[in-house]
């Protein structure tokens, strides 16, 4: 189903009104979160290295995808690109419909700031803000009112069971209080897309185990979650896996 | 299409309000407080400096402005030119008193002459007090009665000699405070009379203080027309004027066409040189050595910004990665890092700009002066301590918004 705060696709600015998509997965009329079509990666020139190739990847809102593969496959600039912080070489990416290849940088951190929420292997608190702030961060850059903010960011913390260490420092936290807290950024503003790079990556097993809960419950709420690991394990929470071998994706079970 | 459809917030492009980036500014300085203060130190020290400097040149120009006006600025002495033959020229007319008088901003004028004993000693009499030496060898002076007006001397006893005296060469004396001990001469009601030589004369007054012409507390003096009748004295040899305040330049100028008006040339005026232009030139002096001062001080200080902020940037990768991340342009970050320099800045300013009066008022009561200081000096130093960290915060700031995110992201934690 389509999550309360799509309203709509993008209407873009002279780069270009582009509506395209294609009703793949997800309520008819409505595009997938995310559709890549041959898309490749490939860095310098000399000699070229390709980190990916050719990627047919389509996820429909409310969908959870876990990527896997060794170090070096090329997992990371995936995601990267699905995050759009960074471009492909070649192929197309729609996301919600809109094709981000066609988008300047600045329309790209309006997307982010709008509809990716992130979380990272070391979570990326900011060590000096309350947990309250670290959350409220995920508003700052969306040019929205003040009004409200503290609650939507106490609101986040409730979804992962948080709200009693709004006014702690990060540096008071156990790992996965701080990962926990991390998603919660996430979440803040009703993002289209989840993207987890290692979430339990630095979580010893009991917090890991916590995190993934964490994950399968927002899974069954109808987040759409990417997340890139190598443990099979962790890979297993999410209902679909893509494996990533030498930049080719393949999907398990396809 | 687009028209009917109201744009929603996120397709305005990227946006951060006010303040949102205030908050966050702040918040990235509050988190490092020792560094930042110590930073700022940089910026307070050049401003502190350039206020204190430009505020105490001023006080102290404006103190020695005073104590001129009190009688320097109202003095003109008039003495022969070199050319003339120096003291002994006969250029000084006998009546240069009555003609300085006629000058419009004399407030007083008189002239002073030396009388030439040739060798004969003064002695009081009648009174022989084995205390006193009997006969000194004394400096004696002649004077027109206006002189003593001009020098503002004080009468501690009797009364000093008038036209009359002059015109009639009576064999009176005015002695002055050292004088009156030499020969032993404490009192005039016992009518006291000196010799001089074999001539005797009567002291009329004693003078216990003179404001100018300080040889006069240590001579004896008569009037002018008993030392040209008694002693030949051929010529005063100097004319002692006191002016209207702001009237010595212009009595300068007068002066000697008045005493001289065929050949104004053979005497030298002494006059006090002008006090504004005397001002300037002290604040000059003290503004050029200072303000490199202040100049050096700031310059470190714009360098210390500089320097902090870009370590600053350095040390915050990761977190400039997640902004971006979170959806943050260059221009925000770029924007983040400029204010929390010119924040740093604009504090050095305030704190700079307070500590330099603190310094100026606390030199003044020092002194017993009256600090003065012109009020765009405290209001412009803020502006200037934001201008240095604008300055100095521009290229760190460049530097973390040319950040690669995924970099940034990658470098961090």
């Amino acid at each position: 189903m389509r999550r309360p705060s799509l309203r709509g696709p993008l209407v873009l600015g002279a780069a270009g009104a582009v509506e395209t998509w294609r009703p793949t997965g997800g309520p008819a009329g409505a595009p997938a979160a995310v559709e890549l079509r041959g898309v490749g990666r490939t860095f310098g020139t000399d000699p070229p290295v390709v980190a990916l190739r050719d990627v047919d990847l389509t996820i429909a809102h409310g969908d959870s995808l876990a990527i896997v593969g060794p170090s070096g496959s090329g997992k990371s600039t995936l995601l990267n690109i699905l995050s759009c912080l960074d471009r492909q070489t070649s192929g197309t990416y729609l996301f919600d419909g809109i094709d981000v290849g066609e988008l300047d940088d600045d329309r790209r951190a309006v997307l982010r700031a709008h509809r990716i929420g992130f979380v990272f292997q070391s979570f990326n608190l900011l060590a000096h803000r309350t947990v309250l702030d670290n959350v409220a961060l995920a508003e700052v850059y969306r040019g929205a009112p003040r009004e409200g903010r503290r609650e939507r960011a106490l609101e986040a913390l409730d979804k992962v069971g948080m709200t009693h260490r709004a006014d702690f420092l990060p540096t008071r936290l156990s790992g996965g209080e701080m990962q926990r807290v991390a998603i919660a950024r996430a979440l803040t503003g009703d993002p289209t897309l989840m993207l987890c790079d290692e979430p339990t990556g630095n979580l010893d097993s009991a917090n890991t185990a916590s995190v993934l809960g964490l994950f399968d419950d927002l899974g069954e709420l109808g987040l759409t979650i990417v997340l890139v690991t190598h443990e099979d394990d962790v890979a297993a929470h999410a209902r679909r896996q893509v494996r990533i071998v030498d930049g080719r994706a393949s999907e398990a079970g396809a | 299409m687009r028209g009917l459809r109201r744009r929603p917030r996120e397709d305005l492009g990227p946006r951060m309000t006010p303040r949102d980036l205030v908050a966050e500014s702040v918040a990235g300085l509050l988190a490092r407080p020792a560094r930042v203060g110590l930073t700022v130190l940089g910026t307070v020290i050049g401003v502190g400096a350039l206020v204190a400097t430009l505020g105490l040149s001023k006080t102290a120009g404006n103190q020695i402005v005073g104590r001129f006006d009190a009688l320097a600025a109202t003095d003109v002495v008039v003495t022969p030119a070199a050319r003339a033959g120096g003291s002994s020229a006969r250029v000084i007319p006998w009546d240069a008193e009555a003609r300085l008088r006629r000058l419009n901003g004399v407030v007083a004028a008189g002239t002073l002459g030396d009388v030439d004993l040739r060798g004969e000693l003064v002695r009081s009499v009648p009174v022989n007090d084995p205390l006193v030496a009997g006969a000194v060898q004394l400096p004696m002076k002649a004077a027109s009665p206006g002189l003593f007006q001009a020098v503002r001397a004080q009468v501690s006893a009797g009364r000093l000699f008038d036209r009359g005296h002059s015109q009639r060469a009576d064999r009176v004396l005015v002695l002055g405070r050292n004088a009156a001990r030499r020969l032993g001469v404490d009192r005039l009601d016992q009518q006291p009379a000196v010799f001089v030589g074999d001539r005797l004369f009567s002291v009329i007054g004693l003078v216990d203080e003179v404001a100018r012409q300080p040889s006069l507390l240590g001579s004896a003096v008569m009037p002018q027309g008993t030392a040209r009748r008694e002693f030949g004295l051929a010529a005063p040899r100097l004319a002692q004027v006191e002016t209207a305040i702001g009237a010595v330049e212009l009595i300068g100028r007068q002066a000697p066409v008045a005493l001289s008006p065929s050949n104004p040339r053979l005497l030298r005026v002494a006059a006090p040189p002008d006090p504004r232009q005397l001002r300037g030139e002290v604040q000059e002096d003290l503004n050029a050595l200072f303000l490199l001062l202040g100049g050096v001080s700031l310059l470190v200080g714009a360098i210390g910004i500089a320097n902090v902020t870009l370590v600053s940037v350095l040390e915050r990768v990761g977190e400039i990665g997640l902004r971006r991340a979170l959806g943050a342009s260059r221009r925000h970050i770029a924007a983040q890092f400029l204010l929390e320099s010119t924040a740093m800045g604009l504090a050095g300013g305030v704190i700079g700009a307070s500590a330099g009066t603190l310094v100026i008022v606390a030199v003044s009561a020092g002194n017993t002066w009256t600090p003065v200081l012109d009020p765009w000096v405290p209001l412009g130093a803020p502006l200037l301590g934001a201008v240095i960290g604008l300055l100095s915060g521009t290229y760190p700031s460049l530097r973390a918004a040319a950040l690669e995110p995924i970099e940034a992201l990658r470098a961090g934690t």
